[in-house]
């Protein structure tokens, strides 16, 4: 069974992390990895970064411009991950946009995810449609989930169509922004997440986009089954560095 | 049709929505609605009326004697520049702010390279009264100042793009965030046949109006409809998919697409997409854009900002991998020189994009019959620093 399907299947609230891979130097791929591990964190979202990434805020935009200054591409994340799985058991998931994936090919990245112990993809920039038709089958050959995102926008039956054919968890972004905005969640967030828990969805959900603390982290597992975070991972790495994972993850799981 | 786009939103093998889905119900609104609204009588009435008293339209076609007798053919100018503006540009921002009314929005966001997009939009919100917010590249607002005043003057939030390029590219990224960030009232103009399904579609149809109008004044002209050559500039293309328009499915009519070589194709500063792009995806098309092996869109370099574009539409990287239109590339020397050129054999200072289109002569040589419409899509004035600044006039 894919990792990811197992992690969801435990009886806890899960909370998966996201950085952008080569920064804030281009080697702290794998430790930060296994920190994260070591800490307790869930499942890690691996950003391969873009020069463009346009569903992203400031804080992810920097880390992506920083880390393709200091060298990261797709081929030197595949080497630095290359003996993850000897170390690392948690699910892996690699977050990114299309075109760098097209570039080395679509079928090319899948094998090589596979044979690297990734579990799963996130690619906002490709859309369901394009995926349902072109790519499914080449994902599934190499035992890839791919992760949909919906959000508050989202028609009903759009999300009951992405429910069909996801089979790992739903992608659950708050509210109608880029990532790294941070007002904290109101009314509307709370009631937007009891509306798609009652669809009864066969997909669990989880929560991304501003959630930057504890308070946050538990707000959003009220009603979903984890919660992501990226930009307020990424402030901390920036201003406390690689060494102090375990102050960030505590904190947010106190 | 081959050559113009299929219902499921591809020019050949370009073109589609690769948008995340933040954005989908914004573009799927759009695009379930733009051809219905297009085909209103009440639109086509409003939006016909405007071109004519509020842009000028029919823009002459004014054959170009002196320049023709220079080249040895019949050189016939679409005068694009005399449009209230001084570009194309509002042909789009006209449909676009009608198209924005009856979905309902009231904020309007844009991107701008040179800021003739920028002033276009600025316009239509002053004329509309709605709230008008711009995206402009930090670079960009630096070398097109009298665009940014005017941008002002018309009410306009003029935001600086501080990211990658800090060009036309991360504008259009930062307009991308904000019509993410403000899903329900607010419409995306955007300002070339780029972006997702169906913007290039609509963005070619609002400019079609251009060779329309060369249909039926070159047949008051030349006793026919068709000319042998089109030459238009091509930033992202939207001038050159108005001035190809009706043309598109018309073999006899050889179309030219003009890119910007910046200091040479291969010097490393360069916006020659059709040389030195792949396909790829950029600003939720796939089209051709220039960028590295492992798929990083690369920063192009231009001395005219409206066309310091990394891609092309994908309406014109189809037109460019069936061969239906020929591409030359012009530097930067290159366009400043035909700029001044026409300047004193016409008496017409071009913008610099378009300057390019005026440059191919030494590309491409055409009979004395020749029949060849170039698209003078801008006019000079908020170019004249830089003519001053290249020529130390
Ligand atoms: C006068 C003029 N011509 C051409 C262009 C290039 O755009 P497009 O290729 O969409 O026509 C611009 C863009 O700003 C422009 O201002």
């Amino acid at each position: 069974m894919n990792r990811i399907n197992q992690k969801l299947k435990e009886d806890k609230k899960l909370l998966s992390i996201y950085f952008s891979a080569g920064y804030p130097n281009l080697n702290d791929t794998v430790s930060i990895i296994e920190n994260l591990e070591k800490n307790g964190v869930d499942m890690i979202e691996i950003g391969l970064p873009f020069s463009d990434p346009l569903a992203d805020g400031p804080t992810i935009q920097a880390s992506s411009t920083e880390a393709l200054k200091n060298g990261m591409t797709t081929e030197v994340l595949f080497n630095q991950l290359k003996d993850i799985r000897k170390t690392v058991t948690i699910p892996l998931i690699i977050m990114g946009y299309f075109n760098p994936m097209l570039q080395y090919g679509v079928e090319a990245f899948c094998e090589k995810c596979q044979q690297t112990g990734i579990d799963g993809l996130i690619i906002p920039d490709l859309p369901v449609d394009v995926y349902n038709e072109r790519y499914k089958a080449t994902f599934e050959k190499y035992g890839l989930i791919n992760v949909f995102l919906i959000t508050p926008q989202t028609s009903i039956e759009r999300i009951n169509f992405i429910d069909s054919i996801s089979n790992g968890f739903i992608y659950m972004v708050s509210s109608a922004s880029v990532t790294g905005s941070s007002s904290g969640f109101g009314d509307e967030q709370t009631n937007y997440f009891k509306r798609i828990k009652n669809m009864k969805l066969k997909n669990p959900q989880i929560v991304g986009f501003g959630i930057n603390s504890n308070e946050t982290f538990n707000q959003a597992t009220l009603s979903a089954k984890g919660a992501i975070i990226g930009s307020a991972f990424i402030k901390h790495l920036s201003k406390k560095g690689v060494n102090t994972i375990h102050e960030f993850v505590s904190g947010i799981l106190r | 049709m081959k050559y113009n786009i299929s219902n499921n939103g591809y020019y050949g093998d370009f073109g589609g929505a690769y948008i995340p889905e933040m954005l989908y119900p914004n573009v799927e609104e759009l695009r379930q609605n733009y051809l219905k609204i297009m085909a209103e009588p009440s639109f086509k009435e409003e939006f016909n009326q405007l071109l004519k008293d509020y842009v000028g339209r029919p823009s002459p076609l004014y054959f170009a004697r002196r320049l023709s007798k220079k080249y040895n053919t019949k050189i016939y100018l679409k005068r694009e520049d005399l449009n209230h503006t001084g570009a194309h540009k509002v042909n789009n921002t006209i449909g676009q702010i009608l198209m924005a009314q009856r979905l309902g929005k009231t904020r309007i966001i844009a991107e701008t390279g040179a800021g003739q997009h920028g002033v276009a939009t600025a316009t239509v919100c002053a004329l509309m009264g709605m709230e008008c917010i711009v995206y402009m590249g930090e670079i960009d607002i630096a070398r097109q100042a009298p665009n940014v005043a005017r941008m002002k003057m018309l009410g306009a939030k003029v935001v600086p793009a501080l990211s990658g390029s800090r060009t036309l590219k991360d504008a259009t990224n930062e307009a991308i965030r904000d019509w993410i960030n403000n899903p329900i009232n607010t419409h995306y103009i955007i300002g070339s046949v780029v972006g997702p399904h169906p913007y290039p579609d609509m963005v070619a149809r609002f400019q079609a109006v251009v060779s329309e109008e060369i249909q039926w004044q070159l047949k008051e002209k030349e006793g026919k409809t068709t000319p042998d050559y089109v030459v238009a500039c091509v930033g992202g293309g939207s001038n050159a998919a108005g001035a190809f328009y009706h043309y598109l499915e018309n073999t006899n009519v050889k179309l030219i697409a003009v890119e910007a070589a910046g200091k040479g194709i291969h010097s490393g500063e360069s916006a020659a997409t059709s040389v030195l792009g792949r396909e790829g995806i950029i600003h939720g098309s796939k089209t051709l854009l220039m960028q590295t092996k492992d798929g990083q869109i690369t920063e192009p370099y231009s001395i005219s900002a409206g066309l310091d574009y990394p891609g092309v539409g994908p309406m014109h990287a189809h037109l460019y991998k069936t061969g239906r239109a020929e591409f030359i590339s012009i530097t930067d020397d290159e366009a400043m020189t035909a700029g001044l050129e026409l300047s004193q054999l016409e008496g017409i200072i071009p913008a610099i994009e378009t300057s390019h289109a005026f440059a191919i002569f030494d590309h491409k040589k055409f009979k004395a019959d020749d029949v060849v419409v170039i698209n003078l899509s801008g006019r000079g004035d908020k170019d004249l620093q830089n003519y001053i600044d290249y020529f130390k006039l």
